[in-house]
């Protein structure tokens, strides 16, 4: 037999075979990756001796430091596998993700990140609970920041898993667990260890690491097509199958009413919810001043929209050079397009070449999702031990000590639950599922944190009906929705309580969440001292005196 | 502000359940006077001023490419043979006014920088060292 037939009969288990040969090699780039990034926490650990520190990174980070962290927090599973599989296998509907994820930070720009580096301390809720009723609006924050995350973290161990089956194929159920694990307690051991400043280290390294996996990946892609955009799309277009199809809008979104409305609802979300993302947010508050809060999110403008940029030959370099049939016969979601298409333009399946690269970006994706999980891990165990714990449980009666080691314990918890969750990680898109993330943030936290910088008249109900109507909305219509029953791909394909029929909820739940904090403001007497407190809080957030 | 002389070994000052706290992190307000000192500032023309300058930019200019990103959204949507049509090789007018919208975020960004290095800090600053100093 030659390898010619043999490699169009097996396909995807040829690529696992050619990894498993140099699995050596991914093993041991993934762990110089993690014992590098270790010894960063354990310096950083050293050096992380109060509150602040634990929290905040000291507020000692530099505004291009920040951006590079920021970037590496926000380019995720669902950015690097999510988008490349969404516009591998659906074309131009794909690229809305990377267009909505980059313009959203207009938002963070010009409305909330200086003000909120101004007037908060550690978390999201410091910020919301500012001139509010802290004890219930801190419950609801924490409670909003904690559901956000799980969200998110469920998008990456998506990644995750899809990832470890490329490798390992479908026989390495019990080696998966065991990465898994592992993946759960190296980002444990960051934020535990490292806190804040451990943690921004890693997302330094991780960011530096994955822009230059994507940029040799574009080169080799670029170079296949003789520096030709239109050549690459034409190539990926006619390997779709889809014809001119697969570069226009409507593939995936556009068969029916429902569908254009689920994109709409879908765009709407990426748009308006970084800027409600609490581990976004509190990336803030290592910087010393809203100057150079301002400055790092310049800065992660700049990264992460190069790197959406590069998306474009990712997603439509996977579609031309592996194409659609051999990328779902691996993940039927589209998750594992990038590291295929490594293994592509390094040489094709069988070659070192192609063994190397796709060793390496699979490498660069783990250290992807660790390091974005280890953030997450980071802001819902610092708004537990923050805002649940010491505010609201304790009445402020703990020490920082006390504090710090609630976020530990909070956080070896919260990695558990990711590994939980690492048992439903396939047939969603990370991407789609990080949509959701989005969705709710902006549903549950964005009119609070604007409502609570720029209108007086905003009050404690106000506040709680904006949270948790927003938050009680999403997640109820993402669980009424296609993604988590009544279809093939959906979480649980067995059954149907499909009865909401948009698979993103934010066309329905962000002006819910705005709507109902204007209501229950206006339904609600003024807060007592309303006029002074608004002042104080004016004149801190645009000035920044008495900042911390 | 580290370097500013604020209490930082506790969390946040303790709360009854229904008192309104003074804020989580208002360390450095003072007891008596701060708020009226507050108040004075907020009603002060250069901090009226300072907050115009602030909002007349950011307010409109959000609105503005909130605005372009839903059109560009719904023409994806409504629109479909007008995004399809031909610009150059295979490049259609969907892929030109999707990476129109990385240009204009990038230029947003640059400008906004750039108008709040040249008129926000230098006032917020201003009025900054007029509160430090009177404490």
């Amino acid at each position: 037999m030659t390898s010619v037939p043999s490699a169009l009969h097996t396909g995807i288990p040829l690529a696992a075979g050619a990894a498993s040969e140099h699995r050596t090699l991914i093993i041991t780039l993934f762990s110089v990756f993690v014992a590098a990034t270790l010894a960063i926490t354990v310096w950083a650990g050293r050096q992380t001796k109060d509150a602040t520190d634990f929290y905040a990174g000291g507020r000692s980070f530099t505004g291009f430091q920040n951006g590079l962290a920021i970037s590496g927090d926000y380019m995720s599973a669902a950015s690097f596998l999510g988008i490349a599989g969404a516009i591998a296998l659906y074309g131009y509907d794909g690229f809305l993700y990377s267009i909505g994820f980059l313009v959203a930070w207009l938002v963070a720009l010009l409305l909330v990140a200086e003000p909120l580096r101004n007037s908060g301390r550690f978390t999201m809720a410091d910020a919301l609970a500012y001139r509010l009723k802290q004890r219930p609006v801190r419950t609801a924050a924490g409670t909003s920041t904690i559901v956000v995350s799980i969200f998110y973290l469920l998008a990456q161990m998506i990644g995750a898993g899809a990832l470890v089956a490329l490798l390992l194929g479908a026989s390495g159920e019990g080696s998966r667990r065991w990465i898994i694990g592992l993946v759960g307690l190296v980002m444990v051991l960051y934020v535990t260890i490292g806190g804040m400043k451990g943690t921004t280290w890693v997302q330094i390294v991780k960011a530096v690491l994955l822009i230059l996996g994507t940029l040799l990946i574009t080169v080799l892609v670029l170079n296949k097509v003789g520096w030709n955009v239109s050549t690459l799309l034409g190539r990926a277009a006619e390997e779709s199958g889809k014809g001119k199809a697969f570069l226009e809008p409507g593939l995936q979104y556009g068969k029916d009413g429902t569908t254009k409305l689920n994109f709409i609802s879908l765009g709407l979300a990426l748009v308006l919810g970084t800027a409600g993302l609490p581990h976004i947010l509190i990336r803030f508050y290592t910087v010393p001043t809203a100057k150079a809060a301002r400055k790092s999110v310049n800065w992660a403008i700049g990264i992460i929209g190069a790197f959406y940029l590069m998306t474009i030959a990712l997603g439509f370099g996977a579609a031309a050079l592996v194409g659609s049939k051999s990328i779902t016969a691996s993940d039927p979601s589209g998750n594992t397009a990038a590291p295929l298409l490594a293994q592509e333009v390094g040489g094709g399946a069988g070659s070192t070449g192609g063994a190397v690269l796709l060793a390496v970006i699979s490498a660069v994706a783990f250290a992807t999702i660790l390091a974005v999980v280890a953030g997450l891990t980071l802001a819902s165990s610092a708004s537990f031990a923050h805002d649940l714990w010491a505010n609201v449980i304790r009445k402020g009666k703990t020490s920082e000590k006390e504090e710090v080691l609630t976020a530990k314990c909070a956080a070896v918890v919260i990695g558990a639950v990711a590994i939980a969750l690492s048992i439903f990680a396939h047939r969603l898109n990370a991407a789609a599922v990080v949509a959701l993330a989005f969705a709710v943030a902006a549903s549950a936290n964005l009119p609070t944190i604007l409502y609570s910088l720029f209108w007086k008249r905003f009050t404690t109900r106000g506040a709680l009906w904006s949270i948790y109507g927003g938050l009680i909305s999403s997640v109820g219509l993402v669980i009424f929705s296609p993604v988590v029953s009544g279809s093939e791909k959906a979480l649980f394909p067995g059954m149907s309580f499909d009865y909401f029929p948009l698979g993103n909820p934010g066309l329905v739940s962000i002006p819910l969440g705005f709507l109902l904090g204007w209501i229950g403001s206006l339904l609600s007497e003024p807060e007592p001292d309303a006029d002074a407190k608004y002042a104080e809080l004016e004149v801190r957030s645009l000035t920044g005196h008495g900042a911390h | 502000m580290d370097t500013a002389p604020i209490t930082t070994e506790g969390p946040d000052e303790p709360d009854g359940p229904d008192v309104t706290a003074t804020a989580a992190t208002a360390a450095t307000t003072a007891p008596t006077g701060a708020a009226d000192r507050f108040r004075e500032v907020q009603s002060s023309a250069e901090f009226g001023e300072l907050r115009r300058t602030q909002r007349s930019f950011a307010f409109p200019l959000t609105l503005a490419f909130v605005s372009w990103y839903l059109l560009y959204v719904l023409l994806s949507n409504y629109a479909g043979d007008f995004m399809g049509s031909t610009v150059l090789g295979n490049i259609n007018v969907a892929f030109v006014l999707g990476l129109a919208q990385f240009l204009t975020t990038f230029l947003i960004a640059w400008w906004y920088s750039r108008h709040a290095a040249a008129k926000l800090d230098p006032k917020a600053e201003a009025l900054r060292a007029r509160l430090e100093a009177g404490e």
